[in-house]
């Protein structure tokens, strides 16, 4: 635990001092598009990587805090801080209803994943259709630039905003690996009836992790809407957002504390950098995007964090 | 009977389908016991483990527990009063360190993690896994796993212990070896009942035997009454085995 509060504390340096060094736009976008990501990629983890449920549709939860705070904002008149604080406590409570409603029936493996997808694809569709969504043209939030109303002028507010919550990420995820329930949660994920039978209880632990994934997840989808001020259903409960979240976590590596923060970041990193420099051949960028995702996932089936723990394994043998 | 059994089973029964896998079973198990479940393959032991331990709901009969009618109570709420087992497929947490593994046993009782690591490292050394605390599961011999089985039910401080062939698979060192470890944990107060095909640890544990054959008890009294017992010759060697034993 310590290790971990000091590595967390290490990389608020870091972010910290590359906020500070640098004026560059297209810097200081990267940053934060990559820490959005890894927000994303750490919540899908929580629930994925240490409780084995792998959702196809954590989109529910994202698009839940994405609207939610908007219509709070824009119906309600509520502050964008707490309807910030909103949207994260609509996706919990979904992600608690969710999860009930699929755990209680022992769904697992891929009719889990199936079963989210299609969650996900009804909210985006009944946010088509609803009036109080704004139906198909999305909802426009209204541009009222000010720290208060949590719409910074510089990007480096919007840095500071989605550190904060990827370093908070990070404490959970830190806290669950030392604590009782992150232990029954990998039981259950590694053999559910073996964790009965020492008196786990699958549902509970399950329960925890949904409503944790999907709280986070719903602060990154209210976050998405403070930076681009417009939602509508296809962007926020579409099946990209739901990949987004699970291929970071994955590549970087499962049950991992560092791994999705990694996966999403070189994944983000590389994205950008092909769409810079095949700009004028487009869809090569998504070939090689593509192609990098697969020799990742064939030859490092622990992702990132699973190459660099056997790397320095490997270094310290030849040392010693 | 009721009052002095730790375990009673009444009339108990379950199909599956056409099958009927366990038939009008009751038996009373006194606390303190070390028992023995014995029966040819296909009897229905593990589904008799499965339907006291609460993995599988019975169609017919109740289960008591400490006196408390525990039928088709779910497996994790019986573990909590102190009914634990451990499978004879072994099912360890296998990406996880033995120490963690049987850390989760620890927690049952434990919310501090500190507190249920120690315990496993109490419990890992009474059970001989001391020297493995920091190893995978997965990296365990056959042996090594069943040890860690045990230990992890061990860990939740169990009043009856239900152990599934625990020497399956173990060859006669380890054999030798793992019968004191379950005659300690009998010492120590914990009702045992097992199920075991080895006997010569059924001869050298268990005080009371008793003998499933397709679904039904065919027998019960201490290992040597059981084993010179006509029926159950029969059940293992085949009709008219025991008159042939006999001349």
């Amino acid at each position: 635990m310590k290790a971990d509060l000091a590595a967390i504390a290490a990389f608020v340096l870091c972010i910290g001092v590359f906020t500070a060094a640098t004026d560059s736009g297209v810097l200081l976008n990267a940053l934060m598009m990559a820490l959005y990501a890894a927000l994303l990629a750490q919540a899908w983890n929580l629930l994925g990587g240490y409780g084995g449920q792998f959702s196809f549709g954590h989109a529910l939860f994202f698009g839940c805090g994405a609207y939610a705070s908007a219509i709070a904002q824009m119906s309600g008149g509520v502050n964008a801080w707490l309807a910030l604080a909103l949207g994260v406590a609509a996706a919990a409570l979904l992600g608690l209803a969710v999860g009930a409603l699929t755990f209680r029936y022992g769904l697992k493996g891929s009719y889990f994943a199936l079963v989210t997808l299609a969650f996900a694809e009804v909210f985006r569709i009944l946010a088509l259709s609803l009036d109080f969504t704004g139906g198909g043209v999305g909802l426009m939030l209204p541009l009222k630039p000010a720290a208060a109303n949590l719409q910074f002028v510089s990007r480096k507010g919007f840095i500071a905003l989605v550190a904060g919550f990827v370093v908070l990420a990070l404490l959970a995820t830190a806290a669950l690996r030392h604590s009782r329930l992150g232990a029954q949660l990998q039981a259950v994920r590694d053999n559910e009836d073996a964790a009965r039978a020492v008196g786990v209880d699958p549902l509970r632990t399950k329960l925890a992790a949904i409503t944790l994934s999907a709280a986070v997840t719903g602060a990154a989808g209210a976050f998405y809407l403070q930076v681009f001020q417009y939602i509508d259903p296809n962007i926020v409960f579409g099946p990209g957002i739901s990949i987004e979240a699970l291929v970071g976590a994955i590549v970087g590596g499962l049950g991992t504390l560092w791994g999705p923060l990694l996966g999403a970041a070189v994944l983000h990193l590389l994205a950008d950098s092909t769409r810079n420099l095949f700009g004028e051949l487009p869809g090569l960028n998504l070939v090689i995007y593509g192609t990098v995702l697969v020799l990742i996932v064939m030859f490092m089936p622990r992702g990132l964090a699973g190459l660099l723990r056997s790397l320095s394994a490997a270094w310290k043998a030849r040392r010693g | 009977m009721a009052d002095t059994a730790l375990l009673q089973l009444q009339a108990l029964g379950i199909s599956f389908g056409g099958l009927r896998a366990v038939h009008d079973v009751s038996l009373a198990l006194p606390q303190g016991t070390l028992g023995a479940l014995i029966g040819p393959n296909g009897a229905g032991k593990t589904t008799l483990f499965a339907l006291m331990s609460g993995f599988l709901k019975p169609d017919a009969g109740r289960v008591f527990f400490a006196g408390r009618d525990i039928t088709g109570r779910a497996p994790q709420l019986n573990a909590r009063d102190g009914l634990a087992r451990t499978f004879q497929v072994v099912q360890p947490f296998a990406a996880q360190t033995v120490r963690e593994n049987i850390a989760v046993g620890a927690h049952l009782h434990l919310k501090s993690r500190r507190a249920a690591l120690a315990a496993a490292d109490g419990v890992a050394a009474e059970l001989g896994l001391a020297p493995q605390l920091d190893k995978p599961a997965a990296d365990l011999t056959v042996a090594g796993r069943k040890r860690l089985e045990l230990a992890r039910a061990l860990a939740t401080k169990p009043r009856l212990l239900l152990l599934d062939e625990v020497l399956a698979g173990l060859n006669p060192q380890e054999i030798g070896e793992m019968i004191p470890v379950v005659q300690r944990i009998a010492a120590r107060g914990v009702t045992v009942l097992m199920i075991e095909h080895v006997m010569q640890a059924v001869m050298n544990l268990a005080t009371t035997v008793w003998v499933l054959a397709q679904g039904q008890l065919i027998a019960h009294g201490t290992p040597a009454e059981v084993t010179s017992d006509a029926l159950v010759i029969e059940a293992y060697l085949g009709p008219g085995a025991a008159a042939r034993l006999a001349r």
